[in-house]
This record gives structure tokens, C-alpha cells and sequence, in this order.
């Protein structure tokens, strides 16, 4: 009933425009804010706690990590409905899809594995024994390499595509959260939440190539605890969230300086960019809702109520 | 230091190391007879601190996996009846000198003490006392168990921050009660408030059957109060007084919201998946004692990786210093106060169900750490052991 009405809510909408869909983890639910208007345009239910979510790369399909579920959830974003679930071992916490659309990479957090999943056959095609509780996940531009690190080994796993066998272990700081591959692929960033840091790796030779810290003037170091990352754009930039220092960092892809901090809501965790390279959003789990910032001034611009503890969010440009 | 980190970083990315170096640790623990309490459901789990070693040595043991580092506990129990020093003194013998110890607080420093234990690394994760961490604080021993200042302060800090400031309290006349008693009057007093009245649990009675009929003419006579604190740290008696009191007045301390170093119902900032490893370990819910004894051995864990080191000093200092943190499912890096050894951690409010709130709350500030509102502070420790790291 309650779905048969979001979806006539979703359905009553006049023009389509780009949306960006956000897993809310304490209301079992994914939220999507149409990027035109600013405003929440539907609500649909999900398996229980969705954290990690991502488009397949043709955006006919939405991946959401239902952890207390221990399943991975495939929506059909056109109409919200739950299509099928795929085998994804205990607790998926986040995920990445290859390049070629085809293999997730799924971090299982209770069981310490990476467990490799084929979307298509639906299909477990290997299971990787990784450090204690792994979660952040990334897949180099030309799919060759995943990364998976553990929060507790505190470890960023390099994972060879082809074989499925780990090919180097990389120590960073306490707890490391989320492993982001530059668009162009020479660089690995890994966030580490206790350590407080972001560690950069030269994808080529494994060795770090340059280790970021965060300062705020008012704000105790142990709350800079670096979560989320995206590249901007044209990745000249990297957006770190801050998680309980309700702050956006703003570091220089190059010179890995900060360049600024952009104020948010309380404890942000992840961040999409809109279709149109325009404006970031960002999830901030406490205040339950999603921040907008012009990418041209860096500003925030709007906050949105979005559901219970919003976590991940991903992208979709107009259908 | 940095070419050794990256000497290291490129050891590990070279491969898993064929030969793992072995670093061994010991639990050593002291079996005490429970004390007898008022009511017969309630007993201590026998692994009671041993599991949460256990599920911390698992922990970095993965770490170790890819580090090249096989690391061993060994576990030695003392029986009751048995002596405790000749068996420490046995067991140092065999080489060990990294020791995660369960024991009393008399037991502790018996073994600190001892000539052979000078060049140990003691870590106390079951004893309170306020003493062995101020006049009493040896240089070998660390305290990853909160103190029970530590813990008073924090349910002073929760009183202040409702507003509660109008306390009475009832202790028992067990040494564990005054100890806490003594904390909860040294803590309202460090924040600005006064305990109204007090009295003390003197009854032999069977409360089992008398507490509807005994407690209501027992704290008739309190002066008006917002929170009736309770200091029975056996949980002896405090549980006979909720809901039996002449006035409805909320219970804090050893009953209602609870200060505790641990508890089963933490599950915010990624503990729920320390929980449930733990559970799985052990079948049971994870105690203050059994945090303590995983706050220990992934310390080391952590020591072991950052510092290189591989024996009680070099950890010891790498411990001590300010690079050292560690991820403890509560919300901050915790590290160890270089002028008395005690672990920095916030401690949870907890009732049988849920966290109340988590100290130190908001508000309560500090010139480095917040965690420093919780205990004794640099300044007005009386601990002069560890001068040379001070």
C-alpha cells in the first residue's frame, strides 16, 4: 500500500531530471532527491540497515548492501521495486562494481572476506580472505586491481582481477574507511577515521606517495576522522567528509594540500556528484539529512531531509 | 623513523613473509570466590576477561597474517587456594614479560614489585583502585580498566548535564562500595555539586522478600533529590531498591544508569561488529573486564605494527608516546596517559538496554583531551613512577 503510493508520488512527477538516491540505515529505505528541484521526490523500501549502494554503469540497475539482511539488494530504479538479491555473504557493507558491469567486489564485515560476485549468473565466483572487518572498496579505472581494507587489520588489500589472489598488503592508519582509485588511475587514496590521516599509494609501485592531516581551528583532532572521498570532475580536487567534524575537506589532487572546509550537517559519511558535475551531496548520518554544495563557489546551498541515518549515495543522470 | 616505516611499508608490499617472528603474551589471572550476594541468579562468567584476550589476540592475529608476526598468548589461572606470587614468579621464569593481568589489586603490585618483573610490561585490566593509579602506580604496569574516578566522573558529568545536581546516595560497607562511594563525593565536589545525604546499606535481612516493606522507610528520610546514587559494586543489594524508594526518584552507580568500562549494549561507532565477534567467541555478552583484556592485547597488536618493537620496552615507550592510537569502538582513539599509564576512553551511561550517553559529554572541555575530564588529570596526579616519560 504505503509503496503503491510512493510510487504514484514518483510516477505524478511531470519532467524527469537527475536524481541522487541515498540509503537512509536506520529506516531500512533509499531516499531520492531530484537534482533539479532540490527536493526529496520518493521513498522506497529495503532489505534491513542499507548502507553501500551504486548503479550498475548503466544505471538500469541499483546495488544496495542490505547488511542486516546479508544481502545485496538489486532495485530497479524506475520503479523502485526490489528485483532480486544476490548472494553476498555476511554483512555487506559497501561494494564496487567493475568496469565491466558485470563483477561486484562486496566487503563482508562480520566475516572478513571480499566476496566477488558475478551480477549476471548471480553466481559467487570467489571468496577472498582479507583482514578483520573490511569495508572500503575500490577498483582501479581499467579493473586490473581491487582494493579492500580492513578497519581492524588496518590494511589496504591490492587484489589481482585475474587471479583473485592478493598481491601486495599496504599498512595505513587506525581504521581505514573508504579507497578511492584517481580517474586516471595512477594514485590510490585510503582513508583512515581513528588515524585521522588519508593515505595516498602510487598505484604502480605500492609505495605511499603522501600522507594528508586535517586541522580545523575549534576542533579536536581526534574528531577529524577523514570517512568518504570523492574525486571532483575534473580531479583536480579530492572532497574528503569528515565524519563527526561535520566538515568537508577540500584537498588539492596534486600538492595533497587543504585547500578549505565546507561546514555540513552532523556526521558525514559519503558524498555523490550530480550528473551534471554541478553540485556534491553529502550524507550526514546524524542530522538525517543530505547537504548541497555549489561545485562552482564550494558553498552549501541547501540541506534536505532525507530519512533516518543517511549513508551512501550514488548518482543516476536523466532516465 | 620515517625510512623504517617505509622500509617496513616495502617488506609487506614484497609478499607475505615466509618465517613469521613469534611475540609471545601472557594472561595471567588470579580465581578468586566470588563473594556471596543477596540474590542467587546472578553468576560471573568463568572466562570473565580470558575471552576478550582471546578475541583480541584473534584480531591481530589477522593483522599478523599479513604482517609476519605469529603472536602466542599463554594463559596461566591461579586457583583460589593457590599462592599467587610463587606462580608469577614461575611464570616470568619461563620468559614471559608482556602480561595481561586479572587479579587484585594487592596481587598487582605484589608482582610489579618482584625484581624479575622490572623489565615486564604488566597490563591491569580488572582492578579499579583509585591508588594504583595515583601514590600506588608502578612504571611496569598499564591500566587499560577504567579507574573508578574515571568512572565516577563520568556519572557526575551525566547528573550535571540533566541537571540532576540534587544527589543523595547509598553505599554499602564492602571496601569495592566506599572505594566508589569515596569517587562519587571526590567527583560531585570536582564538578561543582554536593552529594545531600547519604546513608549506609547496613541490612542482613533477606531483601528477596522484605525490600517493598524495608526500602521506603529506608530512604524516607533523605533529603530532596533529583537521583538517588548507588555504591554496591558486588550488586549486592542496589537492585532491591528500584522502585521501592519512598520518593520515584531515578537510581545511578552500581545500579540504574550504570558508568561502565564495557557493556553489552554499546553498538554505536562500528561496535555492534565487536559484539558479535565476541559473541560468537564466547556465547555470552562482553563485560568491562573482557574490553580490558582486548583493549590490551590489540594495543600491542598495534605497538607491535607501528613501532617495530618486540619486547616489553620498546612497546612500552611506543605505548606511551603521543603517535600511539588506538580504534576502540568509541567514537575516539584511545591512548594511554603518560603520567599515570591509565588508558584515555570515554565511558559509556549504560542501563540493562541501552547507552544513556557516553562521557565525556558534550560541553565538558579540556585544554588537549576531553577524555582528561575522566580521572586523574596531569596535574593533579600524585603519581610519580612514570617521571621520566612525564
Amino acid at each position: 500500500m504505503i509503496r503503491t503510493l510512493l510510487l504514484c508520488t514518483a510516477l505524478s512527477l511531470p519532467a524527469s531530471a537527475d536524481e541522487i538516491w541515498v540509503t537512509n540505515e536506520m529506516d531500512d529505505t533509499v531516499s531520492v532527491i531530484d537534482v533539479t528541484t532540490l527536493e526529496v521526490k520518493a521513498t522506497y523500501p529495503t532489505g534491513e540497515r542499507p548502507r553501500g549502494v551504486t548503479f550498475s554503469r548503466d544505471f538500469k540497475r541499483l546495488y544496495i548492501c542490505a547488511s542486516d539482511s546479508d544481502a545485496v539488494q538489486v532495485m530497479d530504479p524506475d520503479t523502485g521495486d526490489i528485483l532480486h538479491e544476490l548472494p553476498s555473504g555476511e554483512d555487506p557493507e559497501q561494494f564496487v562494481i567493475a568496469p565491466d558491469d558485470r563483477l561486484l567486489y562486496i566487503a563482508n564485515e562480520d566475516d572478513a572476506i571480499t566476496t566477488v560476485v558475478d551480477t549476471e549468473t548471480r553466481k559467487v565466483v570467489a571468496q577472498i580472505d582479507v583482514g578483520v572487518e573490511p569495508e572500503g572498496m575500490g577498483i582501479s579505472p581499467d579493473g586490473t586491481l581491487q582494493v579492500t581494507t580492513s578497519e581492524t587489520t588496518n590494511m589496504a588489500h591490492w587484489i589481482d582481477t585475474t587471479t583473485h589472489k592478493i598481491v601486495a598488503n599496504s599498512l595505513v592508519d587506525s581504521r581505514p574507511r573508504h579507497a578511492e582509485f584517481s580517474p586516471d588511475g595512477q594514485v590510490l587514496w585510503v582513508s583512515s577515521e581513528i588515524g585521522g590521516t588519508v593515505t595516498v599509494f602510487d598505484v604502480e609501485t605500492k609505495a605511499e606517495v603522501g600522507k594528508i592531516r586535517f586541522e580545523i581551528p575549534n576542533i579536536r583532532a581526534e574528531k577529524l576522522q577523514p570517512v568518504g572521498m570523492k574525486f571532483s570532475p575534473d580531479a583536480t580536487k579530492v572532497f574528503v567528509a569528515l565524519g563527526p567534524a561535520n566538515h568537508i575537506a577540500v584537498v588539492d589532487a596534486q600538492s595533497y594540500a587543504v585547500e578549505r572546509y565546507i561546514l555540513v550537517g552532523r556526521r558525514v559519511w559519503h558524498m555523490a556528484i550530480s550528473p551534471d558535475q554541478t553540485k556534491l551531496f553529502t550524507t550526514n548520518g546524524v542530522s538525517g539529512d543530505v547537504t548541497v554544495i555549489d561545485l562552482a563557489t564550494l558553498e552549501p546551498i541547501k540541506s534536505i531531509k532525507v530519512g533516518r541515518f543517511p549513508w551512501g549515495a550514488a548518482a543516476r543522470p536523466t532516465p | 623513523m620515517r625510512l623504517a616505516w617505509s622500509m617496513m611499508a616495502l617488506c609487506l608490499w614484497l609478499g607475505s613473509p615466509a618465517m613469521a617472528e613469534a611475540l609471545r603474551f601472557d594472561y595471567l589471572e588470579r580465581q578468586v570466590t566470588p563473594p556471596p550476594v543477596l540474590s542467587n541468579m546472578s553468576a560471573l562468567p568463568e572466562d570473565l576477561g580470558l575471552a576478550g584476550a582471546r578475541l583480541g589476540l584473534e584480531d591481530i592475529a589477522t593483522t599478523g597474517r599479513f604482517t609476519g608476526i605469529d603472536y602466542r598468548l599463554e594463559v596461566t589461572q591461579v586457583p583460589p587456594e593457590a599462592e599467587f606470587l610463587p606462580a608469577a614468579r614461575a611464570l616470568l621464569e619461563t620468559g614471559a614479560r608482556v602480561l595481561i593481568v586479572n587479579a587484585p589489586a594487592a596481587d598487582l603490585l605484589a608482582l610489579a614489585d618482584l625484581p624479575e618483573a622490572q623489565d615486564a610490561l604488566i597490563f591491569n585490566i580488572a582492578a579499579p583502585e583509585r591508588d594504583l593509579r595515583a601514590e600506588e602506580c608502578r612504571a611496569n604496569m598499564l591500566h587499560t580498566v577504567p579507574s573508578t574516578a574515571m568512572r565516577a566522573d563520568a556519572l557526575a558529568q551525566f547528573a550535571l548535564w540533566k541537571r540532576w545536581t540534587d544527589v543523595a546516595l547509598i553505599a554499602g560497607s564492602y571496601p569495592e562500595d566506599v572505594e566508589f562511594a569515596d569517587a562519587l563525593r571526590a567527583s560531585v565536589l570536582k564538578f561543582g555539586f554536593e552529594i545531600k545525604g547519604e546513608k549506609t546499606w547496613a541490612f542482613d535481612a533477606n531483601m528477596r522478600r522484605a525490600a517493598s516493606a524495608e526500602v521506603p522507610l529506608f530512604t524516607q528520610d533523605l533529603p530532596d533529590h533529583d537521583l538517588l546514587l548507588v555504591a554496591d559494586e558486588r550488586g549486592d543489594f542496589a537492585r532491591y531498591i528500584a522502585y521501592n524508594t519512598w520518593e520515584p526518584r531515578p537510581l545511578a552507580g552500581s545500579e540504574g544508569v550504570q558508568p561502565r568500562g564495557w557493556s553489552g549494549v554499546v553498538e554505536q561507532h562500528g561496535a555492534a561488529q565487536l559484539q558479535n565477534r565476541f559473541r560468537d567467541l564466547s556465547g555470552r555478552e562482553m563485560r568491562a573486564t573482557d574490553y580490558a583484556g582486548w583493549a590490551a592485547i590489540a594495543a600491542l597488536g598495534e605497538a607491535a605494527t607501528r613501532s617495530g618493537a618486540r619486547e616489553a620496552k620498546g612497546l612500552r615507550g611506543y605505548l606511551l608516546s603521543g603517535e600511539f592510537r588506538l580504534a576502540g569502538f568509541l567514537g575516539t582513539p584511545l591512548s594511554f596517559r603518560a603520567w599515570n599509564g591509565q588508558m584515555r576512553q570515554p565511558i559509556p551511561l549504560v542501563t540493562e538496554r541501552a547507552v544513556v550517553a557516553l562521557a565525556p559529554l558534550e560541553g565538558f572541555l579540556h585544554q588537549n583531551s576531553e577524555l582528561d575530564t575522566l580521572g586523574f588529570d596531569a596535574p593533579e596526579s600524585p603519581c610519580t613512577a612514570f617521571g621520566e616519560t612525564r
